[in-house]
């Protein structure tokens, strides 16, 4: 049988591939045409091959803000993922409870960003803050503009509060696609909530769950507005993580080459940390 | 060992789902909850099982009342529609699983898994985990966690509905030699008149949430109470014509059909007739064949059969006859009914006269 050759179908491509390249390549070639060459006035570039990398690499500042950011997001996601997986459990599974339950957990993720940052700036303000005036009425020391501790307690429930609800939200989409025969038949068998749990539920969210990980570790990782509004990345540094600093380096001290070099790295990590896992959490499935 | 429920009634909000049942299951039967969905086939095991409460009623168990006692303690196993096995264990460990629970020794695990799994035909596949199986095999699987626990009471909610048409041909064939040999009581609840008659054992035939009649299963089928069972033990519909006796001379009132038989005693009076499908056929079957005039509405092959949809004047009929017939819509053909395969009912809807 002769192929049907038909150049038409460039037409139908082309757009795509125009989209794909201004939206994706180009941005992505221009940071990586930075990292590699020093800029000077008057659009003068010279070749400084890897030296930008080594310098990040080996800047101390770069490792701290890598270390609070995987810290950060560490923190964040043993706190969600379970706090999620327990709340998607206890929400009804049919009546009226439901809509109000899904309508009052889908409330934080439609706020905007920088919003959530400004509330939890006022809510937390140890003089007039809700948060922070009853934490001091309470006898705690609370100030999270001044203490290390206390803004890392503030950034952490700040993010819970906002992104807990998506792995409510993953985990009750999950649950309820589990059939109602399952958990008849695990009680025939006798099994008690915590087999359940461990045997059907969990196995059966294991996608769902992948997703949700996936999302809240890039999210986590990438984090800029809300922290910035909130803290500014202090006290001092103690909140600046990575794309708070990299911002910091590129527009504060105008350090072109090295802030590229710093977005190239920081966008492997993100990249080689989801590939790792997505194909950890997926060895299973594809061996089937 | 028997089961008997007495005056069971569930009700849900104002509406009735089972309506006053009584039924007495014997030990060693297959018994075949026969009707359509939401004829109350589920709602019934789950009574049985104890998953579900009645809300009147008692359900005795071996002369003892079992009403309102849980499931776990009773000793019952369940096979269900959906494919329902541990998703990340293996195949020998979901079989295992009921009998890890109740604390069986492993040795005996072993002796017990090996045993259901052979029966089964699952024993090359005993480390593979469900998903690696095709639906038939993970249906087995299900069926040996259901067997491999001796339960007093084993319930089949039509455990082959979603399976393809070969593998659900396969299984069923086996399913009658499973229980064999077994001190158990089987319940099987279909929507398929086939399935009945290939298993055998005891028929109910279920509409509406009500009982309409028990019994063996073939003599369900032969001497349906009346309209409602037949029409539940019959797929595709049977055939029903109101009709006139006069001495030894039947008549259809609307078509002009006649016949003449001496094996039937009744009154002269109006009746209604039923004729299944299969006994109206392309050919002269038996002696006492008589002919209808039928018009194609449609008609359309089913395996090695034509299914023939017709009108005779206002009425449709269905016809299963053996062959591959090409016919064409709107053709006019001649078909035959088997005079001594006719049920008939009185004007009540109650059989008074069958095969």
């Amino acid at each position: 049988m002769n192929k049907t050759i038909n150049q038409r179908a460039w037409l139908f491509v082309i757009p795509v591939f125009i989209l794909v390249a201004f939206n994706a390549v180009v941005p992505l070639m221009t940071v990586v045409n930075y990292a590699f060459q020093e800029t000077f006035a008057n659009n003068v570039f010279t070749w400084e091959g890897t030296r930008w990398f080594k310098q990040i690499l080996r800047s101390d500042r770069f490792h701290a803000a890598l270390g609070r950011q995987f810290m950060f997001t560490g923190v964040i996601l043993l706190i969600q993922i379970p706090l999620g997986i327990a709340i998607a459990l206890s929400m009804p599974k049919k009546g009226i409870g439901v809509p109000i339950c899904l309508v009052l957990m889908s409330m934080p993720l439609l706020i905007p960003w920088n919003v959530v940052g400004a509330m939890w700036n006022i809510f937390a303000l140890p003089e007039i803050g809700f948060l922070g005036h009853s934490l001091n009425d309470l006898g705690f020391d609370y100030n999270f503009t001044q203490q290390i501790g206390d803004a890392w307690f503030t950034t952490i429930l700040m993010d819970v509060w906002h992104w807990t609800s998506l792995v409510v939200l993953l985990s009750y989409a999950g649950l309820q696609s589990i059939q109602p025969a399952y958990y008849q038949a695990a009680e025939i068998d006798g099994a008690s909530k915590w087999a359940i749990f461990r045997y059907i539920e969990l196995p059966k969210m294991k996608k769902v769950l992948t997703i949700a990980i996936l999302l809240r570790f890039m999210d986590s990782f990438m984090i800029y507005t809300e922290p910035f509004v909130l803290t500014g990345g202090g006290p001092g540094n103690a909140t600046a993580f990575l794309s708070i600093d990299l911002v910091k380096m590129a527009l504060g001290q105008f350090d072109l080459g090295p802030a590229a070099a710093m977005s190239l790295i920081y966008f492997f990590i993100v990249l080689l940390v989801c590939w790792v896992f997505y194909n950890l959490m997926m060895r299973n499935e594809e061996q089937k | 060992m028997s089961l008997e429920l007495k005056n069971i009634e569930k009700k849900i909000g104002l509406e009735t789902h089972i309506h006053p049942t009584n039924l007495k299951l014997e030990k060693n039967t297959i018994n075949i909850l026969l009707g359509s969905t939401l004829a109350g086939k589920t709602t019934l095991m789950q009574i049985m099982a104890g998953l579900d409460k009645p809300t009147s009623g008692e359900i005795w168990f071996n002369d003892e009342n079992v009403t309102g006692i849980k499931v776990q303690k009773r000793n019952v196993s369940m096979v269900y529609q959906q494919f329902i096995n541990y998703p990340n264990f293996t195949v020998y460990d979901n079989i295992a699983s009921p009998l890890k629970i109740i604390g069986i020794k492993n040795d005996e695990i072993k002796e017990r898994v090996a045993k259901v799994a052979e029966l089964l035909k699952l024993s090359g596949m005993l480390n593979k985990k469900p998903n690696e199986l095709s639906g038939g095999q993970q249906q087995r699987t299900a069926l040996a966690r259901a067997l491999v626990k001796d339960s007093n009471l084993i319930l089949l909610d039509e455990p082959l509905a979603n399976l393809d048409f070969k593998l659900r041909e396969e299984l069923r064939e086996e399913l009658p030699r499973l229980f064999e040999n077994r001190e158990c009581i089987v319940v099987y609840a279909t929507t398929e008149p086939s399935d009945a008659l290939l298993i055998g054992g005891n028929t109910a035939t279920l509409m509406e949430g009500k009982i309409i009649q028990y019994g063996k299963t073939i003599e369900v089928y032969n001497k349906p109470q009346n309209l409602i069972s037949a029409r539940v033990f019959s797929d595709p519909p049977i055939n029903i014509s109101d009709i006139k006796k006069n001495g030894n001379t039947f008549s259809l009132l609307k078509e002009d059909v006649k016949w003449e038989t001496s094996n039937v005693n009744l009154k002269d009076g109006n009746y209604k007739v039923g004729i299944r499908p299969h006994n109206i056929t392309t050919y002269k079957e038996g002696k006492n064949s008589i002919e209808i005039k039928g018009k194609i509405l449609i008609s359309e092959l089913s395996g090695s059969e034509s299914l023939i949809h017709f009108t005779n004047t206002d009425s449709k009929w269905v016809s299963l006859s053996n062959g591959t017939h090409q016919l064409n819509v709107g053709q006019e053909v001649k078909l035959y009914m088997n005079v001594d395969e006719f049920i008939y009912f009185d004007q009540n809807n109650n059989l008074v006269s069958h095969v």
